[in-house]
């Protein structure tokens, strides 16, 4: 029997770590994500889930407990945010290369400095190199669901990676939407306990795990070893997408396609901000005009061909990313430019910031992408990245300035 | 005060008693001559081959290079801050495992953090706190060679003062070489009542397979620091790894005790002390103490330090001297 309930981002994300049964949980606060682990604290203390859960030290202690517990061969989940995650960077790198499944959830925070405490993905998007595969999540359902297709996808045998779901702080860490629960059976036929064949440690096995090389050619072997399995992930995807579908009746592709089919513009996003941008596309379309939305959700593998197929021959692209990367601009919109570069018919791609450390994006600011895209259809030069910020953000700004005692110029 | 002592275990008293049988195979990476891993050897001997070393990065990183292994047991290499945090997972993982039915008993390995004095002294030593406070069963065996080896002797916290290194070197500004004096790991660990801690020298092989002995008794964090006097960083040769071994214990520079539940037992006390010079001189690391001039102060110094250490000693055991 399904459940419908009320639940925050981090309340699906809990459940989908207790769905999914797993047996350890190594766990660190940090907020936006805190809410995350004290519920599974509550759960275990409770003995709901028959899962060990550990407080740690640091996310760095954290996640090598995560990896060696992995290593070990136990099913496990883990949760972190921004400053954490990247306190634990290199422990990321580290797991992937033990080739160990486990599923780590990102509440995206944007990073310090200046400390603060409200989405953008810096934090998330850092560690898109590390091996790890990735999964962005729009809302609270698709939180839950994406861990569950998670461990799926990373212990198929022709996958073997570790894999991080993100989820936007506060605007969907701590919003409430309706969320079906899948019965634990349900779960439990759709996703079978964890067999570990690769790694494992056990007395009658010995094994040596992580050990070092010496020189580039073994190394070069096992680091292209995960871009491999990130590859065969693309099609493992599908047919993870396809069950889940046939068992609960959501489909999650690998890019979410929003009134795209006749779409002459495109606008591309991710993570709940997204919701915004589909509000801006039925209010366009709702004026006559002609765009879609493209959401990215499994960021690792990049998943290259779906975005081109359902890029090109469009009149032009906006990509919004939420993010900077100083020096350079959007991240997301560089390795979309590339995926429509060999495209014969490649539309124009105007790169776009908005929404740094959880600023809003206001309908305004939405129609300036759209004018942008107008403007670049037809041929017109589109500087770039444009920074969206409105006029009331930047005189709330010369406020603060006057009063930090700073000279304000005109 | 009735010292706390541990369940019963059969002590040996003689070499023969040792275990004949090896776990840590010869033919690695590691320099000949290296005084941490006889001491591993030694510790191996007692834990046996079922068993996981959750490895931080250092000399012994070295053990380990793909597709090779000299141990019996299994392997996890971690990081250069979080061995302990490794341990905790691994040790985590199997006890759910066991109690959820997915692995039996007869699989259940023993988990034993190896890491050299740059990890434990500096970068792990939150982690390996927090993995003691946590009360992991685990034990922790440091292979203390008093510098960041493996880069090349650079100057750690487990540094003794007078140590000439790659990073505190010699000079007209610097005459002692190390100013710091070595950070005191043994009392910071016992501050968290470890289950057992001891000291143990390679030199010392009854002693250091009776607190192996001893502390496979019981539950909870097991930790060691081994003295590894180290040819390479050290500079002295190879063959000579035994005679600066035992001398570090007889001048009293390294003090082999034990800590049981907090409480401290020296278990052996040099009868007559013989001086620090001894131990110093023909180590290339002090040669700056020796040549091209004496170095009276910096020498004093050091026996000062030892001395100091061994009249508290005595002073609270009442210990004869």
């Amino acid at each position: 029997m399904n459940q419908r309930q009320l639940l925050t981002g981090n309340a699906a994300a809990a459940w989908g770590a207790r769905l999914a049964d797993v047996d350890y949980i190594p766990a660190f606060p940090i907020t936006p994500q805190t809410e995350i682990i004290e519920l599974l604290a509550q759960w275990v203390a409770n003995g709901l889930m028959p899962a060990r859960f550990t407080t740690m030290d640091s996310e760095h202690s954290m996640l090598t407990a995560a990896g060696a517990a992995a290593a070990t061969g136990a099913r496990v989940f883990t949760a972190t945010s921004s400053q954490g995650l990247l306190y634990g960077f290199e422990v990321l790198y580290t797991i992937a290369g033990w080739r160990v499944p486990l599923v780590l959830v990102n509440v995206s925070r944007a990073l310090a400095s200046p400390i603060t405490l409200e989405a953008d993905h810096n934090d998330i998007l850092s560690a898109r190199d590390s091996g790890f595969l990735q999964i962005h999540a729009e809302t609270c359902q698709e939180v839950l669901d994406s861990i569950l297709m998670a461990y799926r996808l990373a212990e198929d045998q022709n996958v073997m990676l570790p894999l991080l779901v993100n989820l936007d702080g506060f605007t969907l860490s701590f919003t409430r939407e309706p969320v079906v629960l899948p019965t634990a059976e349900e779960v439990a036929e759709f996703l079978p306990a964890y067999q570990p064949r690769h790694a494992f440690l056990r007395g009658d096995q010995p094994m040596a795990q992580g050990t070092a090389v010496l020189g580039g050619a073994p190394y070069s072997y096992f680091r292209y070893q995960q871009h491999l399995a990130q590859q065969h992930a693309l099609a493992v995807h599908g047919v993870v997408a396809d069950e889940f579908a046939t068992r609960f009746g959501r489909r999650y592709d690998l890019v979410d396609q929003f009134q795209l089919d006749d779409a002459d513009y495109v606008l591309v996003m991710s993570n709940a901000m997204a919701t915004k941008g589909r509000a801006a596309v039925e209010r366009w379309r709702g004026q006559g005009k002609s765009v879609g939305l493209l959401r990215l959700r499994v960021l690792r593998p990049f998943p290259a061909a779906a975005i081109a197929t359902a890029l090109a021959g469009r009149k032009a692209v906006a990509v919004i990313d939420q993010n900077l990367a100083p020096g350079l601009g959007g991240i997301t919109y560089q390795e979309i430019a590339t995926a429509l570069y060999h495209e014969k018919t490649r539309p124009p791609v105007v790169s776009i910031i908005g929404g740094l450390g959880g600023k809003d994006i206001s309908d305004a600011e939405f129609d300036v992408a759209l004018s942008d895209m107008e403007h670049a259809a037809a041929g017109e030069a589109v500087g770039g990245p444009r920074l969206l910020y409105i006029k009331a953000e930047q005189e709330r700004m010369r406020t603060l300035l006057r009063i930090a005692g700073k000279e304000v110029v005109a | 005060m009735t010292t706390p002592t541990s369940p019963e275990f059969a002590a040996i008293t003689s070499l023969k008693q040792i275990n004949r049988e090896e776990f840590v195979l010869p033919g690695t990476a590691i320099c000949g001559g290296c005084g941490g891993l006889e001491a591993l050897r030694l510790a191996a001997k007692v834990i046996g081959p079922k068993v996981v070393y959750v490895n931080a990065a250092g000399c012994f990183t070295l053990l380990a290079t793909f597709p090779y292994t000299p141990f019996k047991g299994s392997w996890l290499y971690t990081s250069m801050a979080s061995a302990a945090a490794g341990a905790q997972g691994v040790r985590d993982a199997l006890d759910v495992l066991m109690a959820r039915g997915k692995l039996s008993e007869s699989e259940n390995i023993d988990v034993v953090v190896v890491a050299g004095d740059g990890s434990t002294y500096d970068m792990a030593l939150s982690a390996t706190s927090g993995a003691i406070f946590r009360g992991v069963n685990f034990w922790y065996f440091c292979y203390d060679n008093e510098s960041y080896g493996n880069t090349g002797m650079q100057m750690s916290s487990a540094t003794p003062y007078g140590v000439r290194t790659q990073t505190t070197p010699v000079g007209e500004k610097a005459r002692a070489g190390t100013e710091h004096g070595k950070k005191d790991l043994f009392e910071i660990w016992r501050a968290h009542r470890p289950a057992y801690l001891a000291t143990v020298s390679p030199r010392f092989p009854i002693d250091l397979t009776n607190k192996f002995l001893e502390a496979k008794q019981r539950r909870g964090p097991k930790l060691f620091i081994a003295h590894a006097p180290c040819p390479t960083g050290w500079l002295y040769e190879p063959e000579l790894t035994a005679d600066y071994a035992r001398s570090a214990v007889e001048t009293g520079i390294f003090a082999l005790k034990k800590a049981i539940d907090g409480v401290v037992t020296h278990t052996y006390v040099p009868r007559r002390q013989i001086p620090v010079e001894d131990y110093l001189r023909g180590q290339g690391r002090y040669r700056h103490l020796f040549e091209p001039a004496r170095n009276t102060e910096v020498i004093q110094k050091i026996q000062d330090q030892v001395d100091r250490y061994w009249a508290h000693v005595h002073e609270t055991t009442g210990a004869a001297r």
